[in-house]
């Protein structure tokens, strides 16, 4: 399965805004920050999960869903929240806490919901399976037309719903599609250490579902395989799970030293950073000029300090607004 | 309540039931999944005679995977559906409290109150027939402390429907504990004072409004549950010696009730409350605390507890019956407090 060059360019722009976002979010998350880091301290305090290098797991699989597909997402979520088209302005006043934020500060930036577009996503690893194959069966039952993607790291292919979910989602033919972002890496524990499987995708087979594995975080690649189990899912023909090679550019969270990498490694993903490789693709295909990348560039740009002034500009609801919303 | 039906009693497991069958014919929303809640009729009965009603894809059996299915509910909840969710024994939620607690009870909050998360988990609880220490806990507190859902506990059938009809249509997850020895079910040893005359048509209980089922002058028993049957057997001994005990079913633990607590304390003066639920850091302790932050001078004597030992739930009958409040340890802790 082929991108159109309308989706190419697509798939571009979003990675461009969500690394363009991820690089502004670390500057402005070190304010306050240095020369002592203080997690609490700062316009963005807490823990914060860059997703810098995996926007094409992001965009590869969003380019085939509508809004009306649901996403759940992992503790790294805005490559995917962009991707799926979250209202990036509220996205980021919620980063910031703020109260035009997509809940008011309540969640933060691992608790985004935008029911708009269907997204959601969790702190705890592992918690996208559940949830997403629920959504699937909600759909199912109805009658609605969508699917669900449960987006989860491969260290959540260790946790026991990893195998519950995908059980269940088989067992009951459910339209939804595991993506499993390999970045290699538990917070500083190596996939060879924790795994006992090479690839994740493998595993589909012990619950009777196709198991498919992209290599090198290679955008079109994760849009040929999600394209193919998506269709499938729209098909009426049950769950895939699909397993992506993708780098983690950045620490887990911000203030992680990283010493856990070996010599070299980090500098040679780098090198093999999506982006730049993508554009260069596009280039050499004449989807882009120079001139065209930079107008889209800016673009991006643009929209991402638009949401961060409206963050910035935006007010805290009162404290004791935390009271509200526990029930509804 | 229809005068045709005014005097058919249910079980609470019938009552359940019929109060799923009810809200199932008329919102296509509604559907059951759990562990031999098909065929089976549940293991409690609280689902029985719906597979043949409803069919299979809307009375789902499920895997013996309650992390996934219970998640799965959170899921089809916050699209729309309104899924009950059985926990077979409140003693399993060890394998599955992270689907309950981080993500039915804090979905809602997260989103700011955009998404609904309108789900009942029912699931039993309560021993006294030597199931051993991982089939016969209550619970109440540990679920009933963690904020975002809403906690019930009937000690009837009329209750238990009106409940479980307030449970579905509630917009927020609600834990629907029910007490085994309550069920109706023969092999679990029966309380017959759970078993009492259930209006057929469809009708509403409030979640948060605890009853005053027996009024009195002298003591208030607060319970919950099987608890508020010891109470009731035990407000007769005491009767017999000229002790008129009031008695509240709290039925809500969330919300709870506390105005009529403290309504009814402010009138007795005295105050014991009987938990099947471990002694320490529970339902009992809060009722006490409701009590005594709001108006100490009301008490006439310390308050008491009944509740279960701070121990894990022993097999043996012996020593498990020993350890389970009754009515003679209730009418004992009134005497101790008579003579302090």
């Amino acid at each position: 399965m082929q991108p159109t060059n309308d989706q190419r360019l697509w798939m571009y722009r979003q990675m461009v805004t969500s690394r363009h976002l991820e690089e502004r979010i670390e500057t402005l998350y070190m304010e306050g920050k240095t020369p002592v880091f203080n997690m609490a301290k700062g316009p963005i305090p807490g823990e914060m999960h860059l997703s810098n290098g995996q926007e094409p797991c992001a965009v590869g699989v969003c380019a085939h869903l509508n809004a009306e597909d649901i996403v759940v997402a992992t503790h790294r979520p805005h490559h995917i929240a962009v991707a799926k088209g979250v209202d990036l302005n509220a996205m980021v006043a919620e980063i910031f806490g703020k109260a035009t934020g997509l809940s008011g500060g309540r969640g933060g930036h691992m608790h985004l919901f935008d029911a708009a577009v269907n997204f959601s996503c969790s702190g705890i690893i592992g918690e996208s399976l559940g949830p997403a194959a629920g959504a699937a069966l909600s759909r199912k039952m109805q009658g609605k037309p969508g699917v669900a993607v449960a987006f989860l790291g491969e260290g959540a292919a260790n946790q026991g719903v990893f195998h519950e979910a995908l059980n269940l989602a088989a067992v009951w033919k459910l339209p939804v599609v595991f993506v499993i972002e390999d970045n290699a890496w538990g917070i500083s524990v190596a996939k060879q250490a924790s795994t006992a499987v090479p690839r994740n995708d493998v595993r589909a087979s012990g619950y009777n579902m196709p198991g498919v594995h992209v290599a090198d975080n290679d955008v079109e690649g994760v849009f040929a395989a999600a394209g193919t189990a998506i269709a499938r899912a729209r098909d009426g023909q049950g769950p895939t799970l699909i397993e992506i090679e993708t780098s983690r550019l950045a620490g887990h969270f911000m203030g992680d030293g990283e010493d856990y990498r070996p010599e070299g490694e980090k500098a040679g993903l780098q090198s093999r950073d999506p982006i730049p490789r993508y554009r260069q693709q596009l280039l050499e295909a004449g989807l882009l000029d120079e001139a065209a990348d930079t107008r889209l560039v800016g673009e991006a740009h643009e929209r991402v300090e638009a949401a961060i002034r409206f963050a910035q500009e935006s007010d805290f609801l009162p404290p004791e607004a935390a009271l509200e919303t526990v029930f509804v | 309540m229809n005068t045709a039906t005014g005097s058919r009693k249910l079980t609470i497991a019938r009552a359940m039931a019929e109060a799923t069958a009810q809200e199932m014919r008329q919102d296509p929303t509604v559907f059951v999944m759990g562990e031999d809640v098909g065929p089976l009729g549940g293991v409690f009965g609280n689902t029985r005679g719906l597979y043949d009603e409803f069919g299979a894809e809307r009375i789902r059996d499920t895997p013996i995977s309650e992390t996934a299915f219970i998640g799965a509910a959170v899921g089809a909840a916050s699209d729309g559906m309104r899924p009950i969710v059985e926990l077979m024994f409140v003693d399993f939620f060890g394998v599955c409290m992270d689907a309950i607690y981080n993500m039915m009870a804090k979905n809602t909050y997260f989103s700011g109150g955009k998404v609904k998360v309108p789900m009942v988990l029912m699931t039993s609880t309560g021993g006294g027939y030597s199931d051993g220490g991982q089939h016969s806990q209550c619970l109440y507190g540990t679920f009933a402390h963690l904020p975002g859902m809403k906690v019930v506990v009937p000690s009837n059938a009329y209750d238990a429907k009106g409940l479980m009809t307030a449970a579905i249509r509630d917009d927020n997850p609600v834990v629907f504990m029910y007490h085994k020895s309550l069920q109706g079910m023969g092999w679990l040893g029966t309380e017959k004072g759970a078993t009492v005359a259930t209006p057929e048509e469809p009708y509403t209980v409030e979640i948060g409004k605890a009853a005053v089922v027996k009024e009195g002058r002298d003591l208030t028993l607060v319970s919950l549950g099987a608890g508020v049957h010891h109470c009731l057997r035990a407000a007769k001994a005491l009767g017999e010696e000229g002790v008129d005990v009031e008695v509240v079913d709290l039925r809500s633990l969330v919300p709870l009730d506390r105005e009529t607590v403290r309504a009814s304390v402010a009138k007795t003066g005295r105050l014991i409350v009987v938990d099947e639920d471990y002694h320490s850091y529970g339902v009992s302790g809060e009722i006490i605390a409701s009590v005594a932050e709001h108006d100490p001078a009301c008490l006439k004597a310390a308050p008491r507890r009944v509740a279960y030992p701070d121990i894990p739930i022993p097999f043996a009958p012996t020593m498990e019956q020993w350890a389970l409040p009754n009515a003679d340890k209730i009418v004992d802790a009134f005497h101790q407090m008579m003579t302090q």
